[in-house]
């Protein structure tokens, strides 16, 4: 065996290194001088000293910058400086490994059987032993994929033998304790369910197999079957009888758009977009893999997003992915944190980086999204990954495979990956979570994904298979299951690729390993099929046949060992029936009345633009790609200095039509807190306003949920995603936006003791848009001196969860409303008037109202801006409560500030009869924003660098 | 006149190749996107083409290091190929990971050895991945056929390992990061990655041979500008003159 050290030579810096020692800088940990981090690789066959030294003079090492050792043990600690090597626990691959095994191939070096990697990290300067391990425990290694090599490890696999025996589980005999207890971290099935597996096997005569019920669990999982949504729901006296069909689908089937090609139906929705390409979008979160190991479960969050609209139709290239995440504060204390849970900051820099790294290897711009923080995500956080695919129109349909045709599956090979993630996912997390779960986490190799695409892309045009889809939660159980429901098929596990041996049937066929998709192919073109994955060195493997049984036969080296009626696998779970409660809370609400502490309108726009939620996310955006494949219109970043925050993305799919997709998001937790029903309006409000923002109309918009809740056993926490569901129903109907599909998180809580800590009910609302000419797009920034600045929509004494009452420590309880006709006829009219090129900016208002808006349009356009509140139409503010605080911090629905030229005015003003809409104020040349009130003395006046500053200051990390 | 014909070379981890063949059929040229692997079994031959492109992406998932495992490849197992096909006269165009192949592979410098012991492209100075763009000062004097005619461009950077490193005064250097006026001394991130004498593209002796860090198949068309809702219209993205320079060049041999 040997041990290759590299690392950068003494003389140069060290940007890792460098990096390291910021983030220990930001533990509080100041006496540490300096970092370096070495990559070792450790080697395993008969291999020669001359040709050690060659791979590492060739291959390993790059001789103008780096230098390379070779020892045969692991370093002891320095004598100047703390050293600490960190290795993966065994089966946790490495992507680098894999490219280390085919570049030494390469260089014709045949007898390295095996390649391991670890990382050595170097610190000198004067540490306690304390010190060191903080470090160690916050940053360097985490037990659930790491360790800290103290001896000499082997490089190879965890390799062990398998000895088959068939495994039956005496379910006849158990009473409902011990059904409860099995079911117990590893089906997580409730009592009725267990039941009505014992009467289905005891009618059968027989035990079932360990793998049959692992089957029934992974495809009765909160995950794949959503039966939250889908229970019998009392509130009260209302009784609902599935919530997803009487509110989402029930949208979409009233509205039923001609251009909603397939919906609720595939792994993604899919619309029309210009009569001959077809898009598809779907979001999903990736929650509890990312609290445990934030790089390795973001990362195949993403890779995960990213198969569904491959998986889509008969298979769509992924042209944008937006992501969305919800953090525990940065700032958050260290001592607080409840055992067993990571700090958000590392939470954060680990998703952020497990998502960047994934989605820019795979060459596909990230092009939006949002980051929101809160202290009940410190254990729970949340992340969203949303992948948008292009394909052919006449691909649009999910294919159908024909008896006798063939399982393929093609991809990555199968590990002990992921095993119970679905059913890991249904459960909430305890300090127990990360020793439990340990296997539900794995790295990701996002090469092995875009060979995948790329191969199979081609497969799809040349007609080589009949349908596809991807292999995600709950592996080949869920994926095989699902596709042979109305079929039937015979799988033969032995036949699977695995990473390394030992793996028993069962574990075969719920390995949750990525990077694979599942193909139903015909005899004729199977041959083909697996030649042109070979050659472009896919794995592709016929692992078993489509039958007209509908039984879901499982075979390992010919024994029978799981035997189920399709029937039963996909109808025989009982429909849950649920309580709710809804109680609406009373919170607190500020008293402005005591004119001691006056507001200050200055200091406060500052501390809002600085808050964690508002503050630029910059740092985040540059690590993406958001240019890649050539498409971007409208990037996150705009404005003079391409830094003002974007509104919604927009892209050009295909490089010579001008027809464009619009993507955005609404999401405001906040409100939630106050009332889940204002929540989702709100947020269907704030995806659409953003597509409005930037040029585009309510013609073909659709919208994707995205529902994150705490546990819906409780009745409350089931009566808030009740009042949730009903808003998307009543909103989405008249801004006449149907639902394409969307995705479900229940369990989101943190229980310690007697104690739970449940997330806000968070919900986010993705909308897609086409556009029909990308030239349409607006920008928010500022353009010219001397236009018209004007606010469309009304304002009404709306700051209950702003981030105006937010700063001063209040909640309040008048949560900004939807008024969906009024906010339809407003949309319709503002997106008459910017196709009419009429509008040089526009900015919608959310999160800081209208003085946020009125700031980050001058910033990001270098001009300033005077706006005068008393122009600015109001609503329901009696006169006693008419302020220049609220008038300016109100977050009202429905809202624009836009930026009109002189000469256009009339025309605009005439395009916006019949909506609120008022001339406010005028860009100016002098770089600062100034508030007039409403007894017209000025209130505000900020320069446009302090503003700025304010902003981009919290996460310039 | 002649058709110029362009081969992308695709292999695992390239995603530039789409938006690049775009950029070549705007110019005028046929394409041919083609994995490495098939030239490799001789199922496309490289001498049926005049213009080599070696597209963005992270190969290999730039594994080890950026585009080193792909330049082995190349240089083991096409090095001959390659070689006639500079021999020949014919142009090569690395992009950003076809920049780090070029380098690590020896086929931009490959007078110096088999593999080059002075040049390389290290991580960005700050550490991190960055995607931005970048004003870039082109000189004048350099032999670079792709760069000819052209004196300033804008364009996007998206990599983490871009830094140029090499011995003073030993490249043709073609394009310098530069600030709005053109002042090539203006630090980051004018300078997204800390390169050298903030060298952002090279070219060998001949100018048949160019390699850049930035992107120009990603700004073609106006509206990939990053601020083209805010400035005076132009008919084409900069970085399309590079591409059709190449073309244009190919059709007077």
């Amino acid at each position: 065996m040997f041990r290759i050290a590299v690392s950068v030579k003494d003389e140069l810096p060290d940007p890792r290194g460098a990096g390291l020692l910021k983030d220990i800088r930001d533990l509080g940990i100041t006496t540490v001088e300096r970092a370096r981090v070495s990559d070792i690789y450790l080697l395993e066959g008969i291999i020669s000293q001359a040709e050690i030294g060659r791979l590492c003079k060739e291959l390993l090492a790059d001789p103008v910058v780096q230098e390379y050792s070779i020892a045969d043990a692991p370093p002891p600690h320095g004598e100047h400086a703390h050293v600490i090597e960190v290795a993966y626990n065994p089966g946790v691959m490495d992507p680098v490994e894999e490219s280390v095994i085919k570049g030494i191939r390469d260089l014709g070096i045949t007898t390295v059987d095996s390649v391991k990697t670890a990382k050595r990290y170097f610190l000198w300067g004067e540490l306690s032993e304390q010190a060191f391990q903080t470090i160690s425990d916050k940053l360097l290694v985490n037990t659930v994929i790491q360790h800290i090599v103290t001896k000499s490890e082997t490089a190879s696999l965890p390799s062990t033998s398998y000895d088959f025996s068939l495994e039956s589980i005496d379910l006849q005999s158990l009473d409902d304790e011990a059904l409860i207890e099995l079911s117990k971290n590893r089906l997580w099935l409730n009592l009725s369910e267990m039941k009505r597996i014992q009467g289905y096997f005891s009618q059968l005569g027989r035990d079932p197999t360990d793998i049959e019920l692992e089957t029934l669990a992974q495809t009765w999982s909160e995950h794949c079957v959503h039966k939250t949504f889908k229970s019998k729901i009392k509130l009260g006296k209302l009784v609902i009888d599935n919530l997803l069909k009487s509110t989402i689908i029930r949208v979409t089937e009233e509205l039923d758009k001609p251009w909603c090609l397939s919906v609720f139906r595939d792994n993604a929705g899919v619309i029309d977009l210009d009569g001959h390409y077809a898009i598809c979008f779907k979001v999903e979160t990736h929650n509890h893999p990312s609290a445990v190991e934030p790089y390795g479960g973001a990362a195949t969050g993403i890779g995960g997003v990213i198969r569904d609209p491959l998986g889509t139709g008969l298979g769509a290239k992924p042209i944008l992915n937006t992501d969305v995440f919800c953090f525990g504060p940065p700032d958050f204390p260290y001592q607080s944190l409840p055992p067993g849970v990571l700090h958000p900051r590392r939470i954060f820099k680990g998703v952020r980086a497990g998502v960047a790294d994934y989605a820019n290897r795979l060459g596909i711009p990230t092009l939006n999204g949002a980051i929101l923080f809160d202290e009940r995500y410190v254990a729970n956080p949340l992340v969203f990954c949303g992948t948008i695919g292009l394909l052919p129109k006449s691909m649009s349909q999910q294919g159908q495979q024909q008896p006798g045709d063939l399982v393929v599956l093609v991809g990555g090979n199968t590990g002990r990956d992921g095993i119970h993630g679905v059913t890991f996912a249904s459960g909430e997390l305890t300090a127990d979570s990360e020793a439990i779960s340990s296997s539900s986490v794995q790295i990701g190799n996002p090469i092995i994904e875009k060979k995948l695409i790329d191969v199979l892309l081609k497969a799809r045009d040349r007609g080589l298979y009949r349908r596809v889809t991807d292999c995600g939660g709950g592996g080949l159980s869920s994926a095989v299951g699902e596709m042979a429901e109305d079929t039937g098929v015979r799988v033969y596990l032995e036949r699977v690729p695995l990473k390394y041996s030992g793996l028993s049937y069962s574990e075969i066929w719920i390995s949750e390993s990525q990077e694979r998709m599942v193909l139903a192919a015909p005899p004729s073109t199977v041959n083909q099929l697996i030649d042109l994955c070979t050659s472009e060195d896919v794995t592709a493997t016929v692992i078993g046949e489509f039958t007209n049984d509908r039984r879901l036969q499982l075979f390992y080296d010919g024994n029978l060992v799981g035997d189920l009626e399709m029937d039963f696998l996909h109808h025989g779970l009982p429909q849950l029936e649920r309580e709710a409660l809804w109680e609406p809370p009373q919170h607190a609400e500020p008293d402005f009345s005591d004119n001691s502490d006056p507001p200050d309108l200055h200091r406060d726009l500052l501390r809002i633009l600085s808050s964690w939620n508002v503050c630029s996310k910059e740092w985040v955006i540059r690590q993406y790609d958001h240019e890649v494949q050539g498409g971007s219109v409208l990037k996150p970043l705009v404005g003079a200095n391409n830094d003002g925050p974007g509104d919604a993305a927009i892209i050009q799919p295909i490089l010579d039509s001008d027809i464009g997709i619009i993507v955005s998001n609404g999401i405001n937790p906040k409100y939630g807190d106050i009332d889940p029903y204002w929540m989702a309006a709100s947020a269907i409000d704030e995806a659409l306003r953003q597509v409005i923002a930037v040029g585009g109309n309510l013609n073909k918009v659709a919208l994707l949920d995205n529902f994150c809740w705490g546990n819906p056993e409780k009745p409350d926490r089931l009566g808030s995603l009740v009042r949730a569901a009903q808003a998307c129903y009543d909103i989405a109907l008249i801004y006449e936006t149907p639902f394409i599909s969307g995705k479900d998180s229940f369990y989101n809580e943190y229980e310690a003791g007697e104690d739970s800590v449940c997330i806000p009910p968070t919900l986010l609302i993705s909308a897609v848009a086409v556009m029909e000419h990308v030239e349409q797009a607006i920008s928010m920034d500022c353009k010219q001196k001397g236009d018209l600045i004007y606010i469309i929509g009304t304002t009404h004494d709306e700051l209950g969860g702003s981030h105006y009452y937010g700063i001063h420590g209040f909640v309040g309880n008048s949560v900004p409303k939807v008024d969906p006709k009024k906010g339809k006829r407003l949309m319709d009219a503002l997106s008459t008037a910017t196709a009419k090129s009429l509008v040089r900016a526009c900015h919608d208002l959310s999160e800081g109202g209208l003085g946020v808006a009125a700031a980050e349009m001058a910033f990001a356009g270098e001009l300033g801006m005077v706006i005068q509140l008393e122009k600015v139409p109001l609503g329901n503010l009696s006169s006693g409560n008419i302020r220049d605080d609220i008038v300016l911090f109100s977050e009202s629905n429905t809202r624009f500030l836009v930026e009109i030229a002189p000469e256009d005015t009339h025309q605009f003003e005439e395009m916006m009869t019949g909506v609120d809409c008022a001339a406010i104020g005028e860009v100016i040349g002098t770089k600062k924003l100034e508030v007039f009130g409403l007894s017209g003395e000025s209130v505000l006046s900020a320069t446009l660098s302090e503003l700025k500053e304010a902003w981009q200051k919290p996460l310039r990390w | 006149m002649a058709s110029v014909k362009t081969l992308i070379l695709r292999a695992p981890g390239t995603n530039c190749d789409m938006e690049t063949a775009f950029a070549f059929e705007q110019a005028g040229s046929q394409v041919d996107i083609a994995h490495v692997y098939e030239l490799i079994r001789r199922q496309k031959i490289l001498s049926d083409y005049q213009i080599m492109v070696i597209p963005g992406g992270f190969t290999y998932g730039d594994d080890i290091s950026a585009g080193k495992i792909l330049a082995n490849e190349l240089r083991l197992k096409l090095g001959e190929e390659i070689q006639q096909f500079v021999d020949d006269g014919r142009l090569i165009l690395g992009i950003c990971n076809g920049f780090q192949v070029l380098v690590k592979a020896g086929i931009l410098a490959a007078a110096t050895a088999e593999i080059n012991h002075t040049l390389t492209l290290a991580g960005n100075d700050s550490g991190r991945f960055e995607c931005r763009w970048v004003y870039l000062r082109v000189n004048e004097t350099s032999p670079c056929i792709f760069t000819r005619g052209i004196r300033s461009m804008y364009l996007p950077v998206a990599h983490g390992e871009g830094k140029i490193v090499a011995a003073p005064g030993t490249l043709n250097i073609t394009l310098s990061y530069s600030d709005e006026i053109g002042n090539i001394e203006a630090g980051y991130p004018y300078n997204p990655n800390g390169s050298i004498d903030n060298i952002a593209g090279i070219c060998d002796a001949s100018g048949r041979i160019f390699a850049l860090m930035p992107h120009p198949e990603r700004f073609i068309r106006w509206t990939q500008h990053p601020r083209w809702t805010r400035e005076p219209r132009k008919e084409y993205g900069d970085g399309f003159h590079i591409f059709s320079n190449a073309v244009n060049w190919v059709k007077t041999i």
